[in-house]
């Protein structure tokens, strides 16, 4: 109710109500995005900051205290086959997933964007087959693609951020597409090639900035869908490689382990579960607080 | 009718094509390639290599390749396994029934829940139950489905002991009971995902529905709410979900080949794997095929089948 009597007064007082301000304002209001935001700012602070405040080295083999349960004794969350800190190995592992899903979310939605701003540019021909390309490799479960793609390249954090990122442009693609072909024959685009504009000036400083809240969604949904890819593919084995901790290859060899150790299977799983949906939720709120059709007062 | 039929079987055909050639290029230009398993046989010499990269036609042209690979594809021959010499067809149609069988009851669980939970979610818009069943279907579309399916067998398997932890039946009994045994944990743990997916479709389906004019004509009639819900509401609001059930299938098939992982169910998500760590080109190709094939007749018959249930569709 306040929110509604302060924008009458400020439009009142002949104060226009910027659209940015409503756009954080609804967000604020979205609480489960709020503490989206809050959680994964504090994963990200704790992988960050966290290794360096333990005792143990994510790489220490403690061999005294094997498959110790989690708070019954020196190691916080208990310690795996080897006797190596399972907290420590959760943060350095955060620092990978985390990285991984960053980046391949950057690289996925550059590839996704360029590749939609050409097909609902130029339209016809090219627009046709970009767009056919897309169905092509959306006819693909992604998980095959990616295992496919991973099991046949050596395996690194290089090669396995961009071969997440191969197998989700598609989506983003589809999306600045139809904007762009929406928007195509606004005046503002008309003035723009009548001045005589650049194609690329066309597409990056007349139509981009104008489709940035649905590309925004979207790849803020896409960090949670790598983050969920590269856990899939590490767990089978086809991921980052041990010794270097993942989220994913933490839950490698855990299933052996399922009856004697269950805190080996359930905690990263549960991590990765707390990371992936925290990005759901702020890609919700981000698509209710950045969508102008949404009917929400204030 | 027929020739909306036509025309959309020849797109499938043509973007099956495009698939083709996509999949034979991600597999043949990757490093190594289908002769890096023979190099490691000891005593493989150049020579050797040579010989059979020449018998198995691997030193034409890429193009040669891909059009003879096609050739024989569309004759129904493709190719033999690596591994034990089987032709590539019979061993993915050994597998196929395994998956098919996962996939359709999970299914089935996941639409008698989803729409269920989706119309009670609409229903009661903004009530406690729709705020659970918002953040329960957010939630469950993040959790990584190999996770949920070791959390079951922990708690189902491990601790109660009730069900058993892998595989399709005990070897040596064929019993129904022991089968259905054997899938609960499966289907529940696939399922899941689709359960998150059609709960907030149907939510929104519904919805839509209950804004029309004709809901409203039904309400002024006297009508009980039961009976408008069933007759009027659900009938409608089960339409665009024809559509979804179509789409969602690559997602299906991906979440079998985890769940199989998890649960040693001897299907095409096992076979992809175990091929994939034989570098079995052959089979991994032809299970990439059949996984784009029912793809394709899985968005084709969802498009069909809307035309068939809403007599308001027109084709022009």
């Amino acid at each position: 109710m306040s929110g509604v009597g302060t924008s009458q007064m400020e439009m009142a007082a002949g104060k226009p109500v910027r659209q940015g301000n409503r756009a954080v304002r609804r967000f604020l209001r979205h609480r489960l995005a709020i503490i989206g935001l809050l959680i994964i700012l504090f994963l990200v602070l704790a992988c960050a900051i966290g290794p360096s405040l333990l005792p143990y080295n994510q790489l220490h083999i403690d061999l005294r205290h094997r498959f110790q349960a989690p708070f019954m004794g020196p190691h916080i969350l208990g310690s795996d086959q080897l006797g190596r800190d399972l907290l420590a190995r959760l943060l350095m592992a955060g620092r990978i997933s985390l990285t991984v899903g960053f980046v391949a979310m950057v690289l996925s939605t550059a590839v996704g964007v360029i590749i939609g701003l050409a097909s609902g540019f130029y339209g016809g021909r090219i627009g046709g087959a970009l767009m056919r390309l897309v169905d092509a490799v959306l006819c693909f479960p992604s998980i095959f693609l990616l295992l496919t793609l991973a099991a046949l390249t050596t395996p690194s954090l290089l090669t396995i951020t961009v071969i997440i990122a191969l197998t989700a442009w598609m989506q983003v693609a589809r999306i600045v597409d139809g904007q762009v072909r929406a928007l195509r024959e606004r005046d503002y685009m008309i003035a723009a090639e009548a001045l005589g504009a650049s194609d690329s000036r066309l597409m990056f400083r007349e139509l981009l900035p104008n489709i940035v809240a649905p590309i925004v969604v979207s790849a803020t949904l896409n960090v949670a869908n790598a983050i969920l890819m590269e856990a899939y593919v590490s767990y089978l084995g086809y991921g980052i490689q041990p010794p270097t901790p993942s989220w994913g290859n933490m839950l490698n060899n855990a299933q052996e382990y399922l009856t004697t150790a269950p805190w080996l299977a359930l905690l990263p799983g549960a991590v990765i579960t707390l990371a992936v949906s925290s990005f759901n939720f702020v890609g919700d709120g981000l698509r209710d607080a950045l969508d102008p059709h949404m009917d929400l007062p204030g | 009718m027929a020739r909306y039929l036509l025309s959309r079987i020849g797109q499938s055909l043509f973007l099956l094509l495009i698939v083709s050639i996509i999949g034979f290029a991600l597999l043949h230009l990757t490093p190594g390639g289908p002769l890096s398993q023979f190099a490691l046989t000891p005593g493989m010499t150049a020579a050797d290599l040579h010989r059979i990269a020449h018998e198995m036609g691997l030193d034409q042209p890429l193009p040669i390749q891909y059009l003879v690979w096609l050739w024989h594809l569309l004759q129904g021959d493709w190719g033999r396994s690596y591994r034990d010499q089987e032709p590539v067809l019979a061993i993915i149609g050994e597998h196929l029934p395994a998956t098919l069988e996962l996939m359709a009851s999970s299914t089935i669980l996941a639409v008698i829940i989803g729409t269920w939970v989706g119309v009670l979610s609409a229903m009661r818009r903004y009530s406690v139950a729709d705020y659970l069943a918002t953040i329960g279907a957010m939630v469950a579309l993040s959790i990584p489905t190999f996770w949920f399916g070791l959390v079951v067998i922990y708690i189902f398997s491990v601790s109660l002991e009730w069900l058993p932890s892998g595989g399709i039946a005990t070897i040596g009994n064929g019993s129904v009971l022991d089968l259905a045994r054997h899938l609960i944990l499966p289907c529940v743990v696939l399922a899941l995902v689709t359960v998150a997916t059609w709960s907030r479709y149907m939510r929104s389906a519904t919805l839509d529905v209950a804004a029309q004019d004709y809901v409203r004509t039904a309400r002024a009639k006297g009508l009980r709410p039961g009976q408008i819900l069933r007759q009027h509401i659900l009938r409608n609001a089960m339409l665009p979900m024809i559509t979804l059930a179509g789409l969602q299938l690559p997602t299906l098939l991906g979440g079998a080949l985890v769940a199989e992982t998890v649960f040693t169910w001897p299907g095409m998500g096992r076979l992809f794997l175990d091929s994939l760590g034989y570098r079995d080109y052959p089979v991994v190709m032809g299970l990439l095929m059949v996984s784009a094939i029912l793809t394709l007749i899985g968005n084709l018959a969802a498009d069909i089948l809307y035309v068939v249930f809403d007599p308001r569709v027109r084709l022009a």
